[in-house]
């Protein structure tokens, strides 16, 4: 990856977390915790990795994503919106009476999103679906889903894993964001999922441990997804990010899974990410130069 | 007289499956959980292996997969026990084919008490109740083999979910083929009459046949026979014609008394035509293990049962 590219995904990434904080902030509720942990990948995805075209949302041959996490939503949505599906204008009527932008993905009323979740555990198994159906239709269509480390202690998950193994699907990256937090505490604590590295395997997948906030990562990453096309394996990322990330009072909080910001902690949050932002314009203008 | 002939619901939806493929609908494709060789997609297996996809016994998943393959543009037909297709899945069927509105197809058999010998764990006399509480779903019924097939098909017509109840017991075969239509929303009037209206669903309409039958012989009441195949949305206009032509209404069910025909029948005349109705069904209560035909019996389903239930409902002032 070019010192270009990156850093353009980057200010991208700032953007969508800053969209997250505005969606949240003006619902006063919603789960930042989660958006901001996935929002690198999910910029990756959408910017990098993803065969898309936000004017044909319903392009038959399109790649797909299930976010089985689906209370990421904001994430979505403001990755969504960055890449022109909607306004970025919107997001500020996240979960209001009316909006489209329902509180967890609803695949009838928003643009480029391919299956409605909220009920943990359900998307993953759409998006095995999903990954046989374009193999039945011999078409090249990639599958991807994301799932939270929390998400993952609801059986339907493993019968999905067994189920996409079962079937070979290598045109299926399931992608869980282990940010060690769920609602009553850290996941440790609350159902220890580990070793999920040797579960995965244990289960037939191509496993790849990586860092889901670094870019280089993401990108190694998608290209061992890309490499294990033919392998008969299906291909689990296991993206290790802090929940919470580029929001200093969100980090590691497990507070701020569910809940909006009040105006004070909006603009403090703001703050911190334009400055971010304003801080990688000046490198990438001097890297123009 | 010649012996009627007698097919089981669930032999009837394996051939409709095979007979919608055969007949050029590419997009059909079938899963099972592991009873494929008694919900009869064994059928469809054979004839179609390439279009069958076995997942195991984890039926939550399979509902999510058979979602996330229709919006690829297919049309899956999704088997299990009604108990696990309805019961287990419930939230599944909710969340990813009922909320979306998906085009997937639940083909439940073994509905109902008459599974018999498996006994009570297994005989799910709640799945109308809990499928017609999802919005959007159909919910449908058929009483013998010919208006099983015809339902498979009318479900196939259908753009959004679909569930389907088919029995394990062989049942008599009383619809003329060759006649027979079948409208999703409408119901039929199997024999006229005045005094009383009975509305029934699934195995229970051949005996509530013998039952009108024998009380016509007895020659003391005029009773009209009403087939409900169809459970949501239910044929309003016959019903309502039914409680102002008759003068009582009695439904009768392979499936609890709460949440299934008996109520959608009581919810919709007490609003528009308050009528006295009796619901024969299960009584809040499980079933157990036994012949189907003497647990049937024993909870007051079986045709003689069910004429003196009319007749004793008839009587009451």
């Amino acid at each position: 990856m070019t010192k270009q590219e990156m850093l353009q995904l980057k200010m991208t990434a700032t953007r969508v977390r800053m969209g997250v904080i505005e969606a949240t902030h003006a619902a006063k509720s919603g789960h930042p915790g989660g958006s901001l942990s996935a929002a690198d990948a999910l910029t990756y995805l959408y910017f990098k990795e993803m065969q898309i075209d936000p004017e044909n949302p319903h392009d038959p041959d399109r790649d797909r994503f299930v976010l089985s996490k689906g209370h990421a939503a904001p994430g979505l949505y403001s990755v969504l919106a960055e890449r022109g599906f909607f306004p970025v204008e919107d997001l500020r009527t996240l979960r209001h009476d009316g909006s489209y932008l329902e509180g967890h993905p609803n695949m009838n009323t928003v643009p480029g999103v391919d299956m409605s979740t909220g009920s943990l555990g359900q998307g993953v198994s759409a998006a095995c679906g999903m990954a046989l159906a374009a193999r039945q239709q011999g078409k090249d269509i990639n599958v991807y889903t994301m799932l939270g480390d929390g998400e993952i202690e609801e059986g339907e998950c493993w019968e999905a894993f067994m189920f996409a193994a079962h079937y070979k699907l290598d045109n299926l990256c399931i992608m869980i964001d282990v940010n060690g937090l769920q609602i009553d505490g850290p996941t440790a604590n609350v159902m220890n999922t580990e070793p999920l590295d040797q579960k995965m395997d244990a289960f037939g997948f191509n496993t790849i441990i990586c860092n889901g906030n670094s870019f280089n990562d993401l990108e190694q990453a998608f290209l061992l997804f890309d490499r294990a096309h033919g392998s008969g394996k299906p291909t689990c990322l296991l993206l290790h990010t802090t929940k919470g990330l580029g929001v200093s009072y969100m980090e590691n909080a497990v507070d701020w899974h569910g809940k909006g910001p009040n105006d004070e902690e909006y603009q403090h949050a703001m703050q911190e990410l334009q400055a971010a932002y304003d801080q990688l314009e000046k490198e990438y203008e001097q890297w123009l130069k | 007289m010649a012996e009627v002939m007698k097919i089981a619901t669930r032999d009837s939806y394996g051939d409709a499956l095979v007979a919608l493929a055969d007949a050029g609908h590419d997009e059909v494709v079938v899963f099972d959980a592991d009873l494929s060789a008694s919900t009869k997609t064994c059928k469809f297996q054979k004839a179609y292996p390439k279009r069958f996809f076995e997942c195991g016994i984890a039926e939550s998943n399979m509902m999510g997969v058979a979602a996330g393959m229709s919006t690829f543009g297919y049309v899956p037909f999704v088997s299990s026990f009604a108990m696990f297709a309805s019961g287990r899945a419930w939230e599944q069927v909710r969340n990813s084919i009922g909320y979306p509105h998906l085009n997937v197809k639940i083909g439940a058999t073994h509905g109902g008490l008459s599974v018999g010998e498996d006994g009570a764990s297994h005989q799910c006399c709640e799945d109308f109740a809990l499928m017609r509480a999802i919005p959007g779903m159909v919910v449908l019924s058929p009483a013998d083999d010919v208006e099983a097939r015809a339902c498979v098909k009318a479900a196939y017509n259908h753009e959004g979910p679909v569930y389907l109840r088919f029995s394990r017991l062989a049942t008599p075969v009383f619809h003329d083929p060759e006649k027979y239509t079948f409208t999703i929303g409408k119901g039929e009037t199997l024999t006229d009459g005045f005094d009383i209206a009975v509305i029934s669903t699934g195995l229970m309409t051949s005996e509530v046949l013998k039952a009108a039958l024998q009380l016509k012989k007895q020659g003391t009441l005029s009773v009209r026979v009403i087939n409900m195949p169809c459970i949501k949305p239910l044929d309003e206009e016959l019903v309502l014609r039914a409680a102002k032509e008759c003068k009582k209404i009695v439904t009768v069910e392979e499936h609890s008394i709460i949440g299934g025909l008996g109520e959608a029948v009581c919810s919709l005349l007490s609003e528009k035509c308050p009528t006295p109705v009796r619901r024969i069904g299960v009584k809040d209560t499980y079933g157990h293990s036994g012949p189907a035909w003497d647990v049937l019996r024993e909870y007051g389903l079986t045709a003689e049962a069910i004429a003196n239930e009319i007749q004793d409902f008839a009587k009451e002032e």
